[in-house]
């Protein structure tokens, strides 16, 4: 036990390592910096995915509505109401958070694999308004004209716009604190009684707990982790386009998700490294990446469906 | 103004009739395997493609006929090959599959077609508005109505009165049951994948005379299949038929008063249908969820 409990220290001593020193080591391996800012951002969407998937058995195919919720927040609110890069965290966060919390209400009423139509229904809403209603959201070309701006902590300024390090670290606080409460709730009553609805949902039924209540609650604390991460997407990139809405990109986050292993806490963030720096190599060098990202996803499915981390678990068990 | 609004509910019928196909194939899919298939816009667009391809050795209506017959050959190898392993297995793994393979044949269409669009010619006869008064119906619209018509009573009738029909409508309802019966059920729903995918075909070789070939025309046509077979309710086929029809029709009759909100107002239906009615219009309690 003691053993267990250490080697389990040991590896999240590695990862925090491995995350702060990015910036160092991965020039190394033909990475850059940015590339490692979008990392984080997308392995903390494939975590809220996950949040919801994998800890209470849940399956949106539609988070990436939230995400681009969160985007077009933050971008909002930089372009017209705050010139100020937490603020905008926090508007994209609560504009997809509480839009995720309302429409939730709608969907928790349906379960399995119509609860997974309805959650790609709905999040196509939102794409087509972004692209319908361009004198806000700047329709197909997206939003621009916003910037992250510089942090200002009294003592010292951070110039978050010009210095990619700078950024990055900032990046990493911010997912160091989403994926701290994320574990923080999941450690809690209420995390528990996710994974028991999970296991066996009707059980739990018969213990008196409001499964529905609970997956709602599951399902709106996920959107908000979701608008969280997409803001910070809109600060990394200072634009916005519709596609961030796309169920297309729901399915990156599920895919995120289980190559990495779902039902493992940190998973989906080695899902996102795999998929995120497979794509971008990817593209740069065939214009047929996405046919490769197609058979890639296909033979997940077919021979990896516990994932990178799953079948380490396997191993090691047997 | 009257005229504006028959128009645009002429539009919306033929464009809900068009869903209905679509969404039909899908809720065949779906009812019988548990499987939502996400590539289903890529048949579609390997119909539309096919008949474009086929056109100048068979004529508009030798393509018509062979384009579909194909693309159901292809859709049985799929399953085959792919679809069959995720039976039972949990529907994500099925959703991701669909949509991998999504990836697979929009690339693989743009790749041997180009990423431009094509024109697509339809037969002089049926492209010629039928009467001045109302210009907007023309041959082709009505000509697509009446074969989305055909093939939809032609799916009932083999349905009802075939034994294989038969047997898909029991497997939806019970399939444990339908294979203790000794029913080749690996067989059924390989026939059954095939006929949904030949109706996606259909729907794509007719999308393709009224909108011209695209390798993204799939997507935009997949989102109001889901969202008719919500509205008709999960396992019902006539639900299905409605649901396409009643959001057409919506879409078109929106159109003429708030021509921006014609895409949004199906989403509408779809969030009073759940708010109302969670198991859809004409949907079974309990099915799939």
């Amino acid at each position: 036990m003691i053993k267990g409990r250490t080697s389990r220290l040991l590896v999240l001593a590695a990862i925090w390592a491995a995350l702060i020193a990015a910036p160092y080591w991965m020039p190394l391996f033909g990475g850059y910096t940015a590339l490692g800012s979008r990392v984080l951002v997308l392995a903390l969407g494939a975590m809220s995915v996950n949040f919801l998937l994998g800890f209470t058995g849940t399956l949106s195919f539609g988070h990436a509505a939230w995400f681009g919720l969160g985007a077009y927040g933050a971008g909002f609110c930089l372009k017209w109401f705050a010139l100020s890069s937490p603020l905008g965290l926090l508007a994209g966060t609560l504009l997809g958070g509480i839009a995720g919390t309302l429409l939730g209400a709608l969907l928790v009423r349906r379960r399995g694999v119509y609860f997974a139509m309805v959650t790609i229904a709905f999040g196509q809403v939102f794409y087509y308004i972004a692209f319908q209603w361009s004198s806000v959201t700047g329709g197909d070309d997206g939003l621009r004209g916003f910037s992250r701006q510089p942090l200002h902590l009294g003592f010292t300024m951070i110039d978050l716009l010009n210095n990619a390090d700078a950024f990055y670290y900032f990046v990493l606080v911010c997912f160091a604190a989403a994926v701290g409460l994320m574990g923080f709730i999941l450690r809690s009553p209420f995390g528990r009684t996710m994974i028991a609805i999970r296991e066996n949902e009707r059980r739990a039924r018969f213990l008196g707990i409001p499964v529905e209540l609970h997956i709602w609650i599951a399902f709106s604390l996920s959107c908000f982790f979701m608008a969280f991460a997409g803001a910070l997407y809109a600060e990394l990139n200072n634009f916005a386009d519709p596609r961030v809405l796309h169920y297309a990109l729901s399915g990156d986050f599920v895919i995120m998700a289980v190559m990495g292993g779902m039902r493992t806490f940190w998973g989906p963030l080695l899902g996102a490294i795999v998929f995120v720096v497979l794509q971008d190599y990817l593209s740069s060098v065939t214009v047929n990446w996405m046919s490769f990202i197609g058979i890639l996803i296909v033979l997940i499915v077919l021979f990896f469906p516990r994932g990178i981390l799953g079948l380490i678990r396997q191993r090691s068990a047997a | 103004m009257s005229q504006l609004i028959l128009f645009n509910i002429t539009n919306g019928l033929i464009v809900g009739a068009f869903y209905a196909l679509m969404a039909i194939g899908l809720s065949l899919i779906l009812n019988l395997s548990g499987v939502i298939n996400f590539a289903h816009g890529g048949f579609l667009v390997i119909g539309g493609y096919l008949s474009y391809t086929l056109t100048p050795y068979l004529g508009f209506w030798g393509a018509l006929i062979v384009a579909p017959f194909l693309t159901a050959i292809i859709g049985w190898l799929v399953e085959r090959l792919l679809i069959r392993r995720v039976y039972g297995r949990d529907p994500l793994y099925s959703l991701l599959l669909t949509f991998g393979l999504a990836f697979i044949i929009e690339d693989g269409t743009r790749q041997i077609w180009g990423a431009q669009g094509l024109p697509v010619s339809v037969p002089a006869a049926l492209s010629k508005p039928l009467s001045y008064e109302f210009f907007f119906i023309t041959g082709y619209r009505l000509f697509m109505v009446a074969m989305v018509a055909v093939l939809i009573v032609l799916l009932f009738v083999l349905l009802r009165y075939t034994r294989s029909g038969i047997r898909v409508r029991a497997g939806t309802l019970d399939l444990e049951t339908v294979s203790a019966l000794g029913i080749n059920v690996r067989a059924l729903r390989s026939l059954n994948f095939s006929v949904g995918i030949f109706l996606a075909g259909f729907a794509g070789v007719l999308a393709a005379g009224q909108l011209g070939l695209d390798p993204n025309m799939g997507d935009g046509l997949l989102m109001p299949s889901f969202i008719a077979i919500i509205v008709g309710g999960v396992g019902s086929l006539t639900g299905t038929l409605l649901g396409g029809l009643l959001i057409g029709v919506a879409a078109g009759v929106t159109a003429v008063f708030f021509p921006s909100a014609s895409d949004a107002i199906m989403y509408v239906m779809m969030a009073i249908v759940l708010l109302v009615r969670p198991r859809g219009l004409l949907g079974e309690e309990g099915m799939l969820s």
